[in-house]
């Protein structure tokens, strides 16, 4: 390891890391870059199309060329840019992209064949055969292209998100963003300080500038302190605000131990949903370079990461050879001198402008050009062209300082349009964009640091003002103010390849051929040549392309577009935006009262919805689902079964008008529902459609609890919000949801009504006191409040018993302690399923919105003497002619199986479309029938009972001969429930 | 997005349920097939400033008229759709 002088690392302690395999060290303050540099690495990569040999470029986020996997095995972090990887003890990394060792990958023969790799290729070339698309070419492609690898193991790290209110949100910590800071600071407002770097700084962490005749770094570990004091600011390092979205909501990244050696111990990453009343942006800038003949080999960076490289991480970039510069401005002279000043030998500063002049000892080639570079996996010499012919230099690395891109990212979210700024040659914040966000310092084109600094305070006291707050007079530190006479000078031209955009291997011969082809909008040569469409999102290349393409075409940069960018600013993980709501956090799980009590009695649970109900319960000796299925079947039919059906919406309705609301409501009629009874209730859409069911009981004049299926739950309530509200404000009707608020069972066989009789404190369940449809609330067990429903879903003597939730459990278990002598059974969906089905119950197969109040039979029961809702489009012309009907279906041959799905079809019928007849909604084994059944939508069903059809599947090609039968294959008559 | 709620002040969008146009407060009396038509299946659908129905289903449960540009999302102003109807019928009589 070799290091210069200075430096923001800490030298009292050294850190070991390896990179594809090697030990090398470094020190706490390093980024993974900094220290591979530091070791004298320069090859970290191969890029994505033609294999190139990559080194460093950046030192910071727009990294394009150095990205590793970081980590190994389920960790394993593809694409890490290694430019904003802290560097941290035992630190594991490999390069990606390459056949074989880095430094002698297979694939680089691609860069061999680059003159058929060139922009549209893929386009143009593997469009025939078509078949050999999918199966050849495209996998091919997708090998030979592409970075980092997947581990494709789970993810063993937590992820979590947060949300965050400010005053002010300030992005990025650099001169202009800690003036904003702590001027909004001590002026009282809320404010947050966000930072993707690890350390407070910016740009002032990487120069060697002074602040009032001190080190820059004083005057920052000033402001933090300072910050840090008041209670009012809070600061985020390591986290990158990644996206504006709508009235001041931004996106941020906190990376909260990814700098550890085990980042498992605490959240990993943290979502940032921050809102923010005002914001200001200093986001700083991004160095351009300069393309010319094969800049792409590594040792080559741009000027200013270098002197970033040198100031602060007392690194060399090269492995001790001299360095030269080549600039259009004059802040490449000053890296010439910072690098001179920690004792790097400058081989020459290679100047494109005219009569420009050295700025200290160094020798200066003015109005000189780079045209050509040499060395396979590392630079070694430069070829160099001057007034005065070519020469040749002998360097280690080669700094390219092409002028300063504004990072005018969050700014051109929302519509928000940069404009060019000829002085500075760069697009800065134009008007529009995110509303209450104040660019400030360089990303607003105001550069050195003296500008900044006033930028930033100017931008914090015009945000605060507009919340009434008066900002307090900060007196700023005297800071040198340059400018650095950037000069148009966009890429040297030549034959070779010269490369803008690194990360996806974009040459300027590929802007030439889009020019030629005529791609020449922005918009169109990006996608030819997928210019700015890798992870970097370009920014380091865009603007560059952009102005190439003016000169191509004669027109100036503006004329020719804008750049501008989508969120994220930087690469943001799923992982990160799921926030931890994977696996059984996916989304909110809903328990029954009962589900612990099910669970010790060997239920399996089923996902319905939200909910976890239980599917069926596993008796000993069973060992298949469908025995304990017919055997809870056969109870309900032969005794009393026990089910949990609290998860069946209910909705209280108060009101001296709730009578006339549900009348509104239900397409049946309901104004004359007794009080004390209950009635079956439909409701259909607006558009006539049937849209769900359930059961309207009436407790009282001005009290109803209303079911609703559980699927339909909350849109049912929020529907019938929306009447209440919306369509019908003048009612005196209140709604609440109660679905949670009672537990509700079951009680359904024909010893139902004797096993309630031992719970019920003196209430008379006779039928003629308590017949089929009646409601009442009531007391059990010695005073517990109660309401009974005497409702059947199964078409047994069967009631449904609620009472407030947290009973349900005790309420299950006394049931069935009281039940015992009686065969009392408890049961799951599978048999509720069943016992529907067998009684020709339409349920979600059934109301599956593309069905009719007739189609389920209940045509009669829309009653055409009211407005209610649907009501009127159900009678259209189409609906009302609707034939197909629900009818019940029985296997021919009592061994085959009626499935779900199928298809039906007068036998002897072609298949096809024009001779389907129907459909078949649900299907189950009946232990009652003892045979497979189902219920079907079949056309004119209501004139063809008797007949036989056929089932068809095509899917599994399987025909089935079934025999049409009314739905109710129990108790038609219904003389079971009026028991 | 936030939504200025009448009642409760700024809430973030994620607390409600979407509808869309708000006429469907105006819903036609009288049982006439081909308005009814009208109001089921047709909606504008404009690039600009919509006046729209926002549930807060996971707050207050009211439905809210909220006037929002669609193309920028600058929320002009939310009420009641309680004070809304009202007010229309009121007009209406």
């Amino acid at each position: 390891m070799k290091r210069l002088s200075g430096g923001l690392i800490d030298r009292s302690q050294t850190i070991h890391f390896t990179f594809n395999g090697k030990r090398y060290q470094g020190h706490p303050g390093d980024t993974l870059a900094s220290a591979l540099l530091a070791n004298c690495v320069q090859l970290v990569g191969r890029s994505f199309k033609y294999h190139r040999p990559r080194g460093i470029v950046s030192a910071g986020s727009e990294e394009p060329n150095a990205l590793v996997t970081l980590r190994e095995g389920a960790r394993a972090e593809p694409n890490t840019r290694a430019t904003m990887a802290e560097l941290y003890d035992g630190l594991v990394a490999r390069s990606q992209n390459h056949v074989g060792p880095l430094n002698f990958d297979l694939l680089a023969v691609n860069d061999l064949l680059s003159p058929f790799f060139a922009a549209g290729f893929y386009y143009k070339t593997f469009m025939w055969p078509r078949a050999f698309w999918e199966k050849l070419y495209e996998p091919a492609i997708r090998r030979a292209a592409g970075l980092g690898e997947l581990s494709e193991l789970p993810d063993p790290d937590a992820y979590d998100r947060g949300y965050l209110h400010a005053d002010l949100l300030v992005v990025g910590a650099g001169p202009a963003g800690l003036a904003a800071a702590l001027a909004a600071g001590r002026a009282g407002a809320k404010v947050l300080l966000a930072d993707e770097d690890f350390r407070l700084g910016g740009r002032l962490l990487a120069e060697s500038d002074q602040l009032d005749g001190a080190p820059a770094q004083d005057w920052v570990a000033a402001v933090k302190a300072e910050l840090e004091s008041l209670p009012n600011v809070r600061i985020l390092t390591r986290t990158v605000i990644f996206g504006v979205y709508d009235h001041g909501v931004y996106g941020a990244v906190e990376r909260v131990s990814d700098h550890l050696p085990t980042p498992g111990g605490a959240v990993r990453q943290t979502l940032w949903r921050i809102v923010a009343k005002r914001a200001v942006l200093a986001a700083g800038a991004t160095e351009r370079h300069i393309p010319f003949a094969d800049n792409d080999r590594p040792g080559i960076m741009l000027a200013g990461a270098m002197r970033a490289y040198a100031n602060r991480w007392a690194t060399a970039p090269g492995t001790g050879a001299p360095v030269a510069i080549f600039t259009n401005n004059d802040d490449g002279h000053r890296t010439a001198l910072d690098l001179m000043a920690k004792g790097i030998p400058v081989a020459a500063v290679i100047d494109a402008r005219r009569g420009v002049e050295r700025h200290g000892e160094y020798r200066l080639l003015p109005q000189a050009d780079v045209i050509g570079t040499q060395g396979r996996l590392g630079l070694h010499s430069l070829t160099v062209r001057t007034a005065r012919g070519s020469d040749t230099l002998q360097v280690g690395a080669l700094g390219v300082a092409g002028g300063w891109n504004p990072n005018v990212h969050l700014a051109s979210h929302h519509r928000g349009r940069p404009v060019w700024d000829e002085r500075n040659l760069a697009f800065v914040p134009g008007q529009g964009g995110p509303g209450g966000l104040f660019p400030a310092g360089a990303c607003a084109g105001k550069g050195s640091t003296a500008e900044a600094l006033a930028d930033g305070l100017r931008a914090a006291t015009e945000a605060l003002a507009e919340l009434g707050l008066t900002t307090p007079a900060l007196p700023l530190p005297r800071a040198e103010a340059r400018y650095d006479n950037t000069a148009p000078i966009w890429h040297v031209p030549g034959k070779r390849r010269a490369w803008v955009d690194f990360q996806n291997d974009v040459t300027v011969k590929d802007i030439v051929l889009a020019h030629k082809e005529n791609m020449r909008p922005v918009e169109h040569l990006k996608r030819w040549t997928t210019l700015g469409m890798a992870t970097d999102q370009g920014k380091t290349a865009n603007v560059t392309a952009l102005a190439v393409m003016a000169e191509l075409t004669g027109k100036t940069i503006p004329q020719t577009g804008t750049t501008i960018f989508r969120p994220p600013y930087t690469g943001v993980s799923l992982g990160v935006l799921g926030g931890g709501d994977t696996g059984t956090h996916f989304r909110p799980r809903r328990l029954t009262p009962t589900h612990h009590w099910a669970k010790a009695n060997g239920a399996t649970f089923v996902e319905v919805g939200p909910w976890m109900r239980a599917q069926y319960f596993v008796r000993p000796g069973e060992t298949h689902w469908r025995q304990s299925v017919d055997r809870e079947v056969l109870s309900v039919r032969a005794d009393v079964g026990l089910c949990d059906v609290t998860t069946l919406g209910k909705v209280d309705v108060q009101g001296a008008d709730a009578t006339l609301f549900l009348d509104r409501l239900y397409a049946n009629a309901m104004a004359s529902l007794k009080v004390g009874m209950v009635r079956y209730g439909l409701m259909l859409r607006e558009d006539g459609t049937a849209y769900d069911d359930g059961t309207c009981a009436r407790l009282a004049e001005d009290h109803y609890v209303v079911t609703t299926t559980t699927a339909n739950a909350g849109p049912v309530y929020r529907n019938m919000e929306f009447a209440r509200q919306c369509l019908w404000p003048e009612l005196d009707v209140q709604l609440i949801s109660t679905t949670d608020a009672w537990a509700q069972i079951a009680v359904a066989g024909p010893k139902s009504r004797e096993l309630l009789s031992r719970l019920v404190d003196g209430f008379d369940l006779s039928n003629e006191a308590f017949p089929f449809m009646a409601c009442a609330p009531l007391t059990i067990c010695n005073g517990l409040r109660a309401r009974l429903f005497r409702i059947s879903f199964s078409g047994e003597l069967a009631y449904e018993l609620a009472v407030p939730a947290r009973y349900g459990h005790a309420l299950m278990a006394r049931l069935m302690e009281a039940g015992a002598d009686l065969g009392a059974t408890p049961y799951g969906t599978e048999a509720l399923g069943v016992l529907r089905i067998e009684k020709g119950h339409a349920a979600g197969a059934e109301l599956n919105g593309q069905t009719t109040g007739q189609m389920i039979g209940l045509g009669k029961m829309v009653s055409s003497k009211k407005d209610a809702i649907g009501n009127i489009m159900s009678r259209r012309e189409g609906l009302a002619a609707e034939k197909r009907l629900l009818v019940g279906l029985q296997p021919v041959n009592a061994a085959d199986t009626v499935v779900p799905g199928s298809h039906l079809f007068t036998q002897g019928a072609p298949r096809d479309l024009a001779h389907d007849q129907g459909w078949i909604t649900s299907a189950a084994y009946s232990p009652h029938v003892g045979s497979s059944i189902g219920l079907a939508f079949l056309e004119d069903g209501a004139n063809r009972m008797g007949e036989v059809i056929t089932a068809a599947n095509p899917l599994q090609g399987s025909e089935v001969a079934v025999r049409v039968v009314p739905s109710h294959f129990v108790d038609p008559e219904g003389g079971r429930l009026r028991a | 997005m936030l939504i200025p709620h009448p009642l409760l002040g700024l809430r973030d969008a994620q607390e409600f349920t979407y509808l869309g146009d708000a006429r469907l407060i105006d819903r036609p009396t009288g049982g006439n097939e081909a308005e009814l038509a009208e109001y089921v299946y047709l909606r504008d659908n404009p690039a600009g400033v919509h006046r729209e129905l926002w549930f807060h289903e996971q707050g207050d449960r009211s439905w809210l008229v909220v006037t929002r540009n669609t193309l920028t999302h600058e929320i002009l102003g939310a009420e009641l759709a309680r004070d809304v109807s009202l007010a229309r019928k009121g007009d209406m009589a």
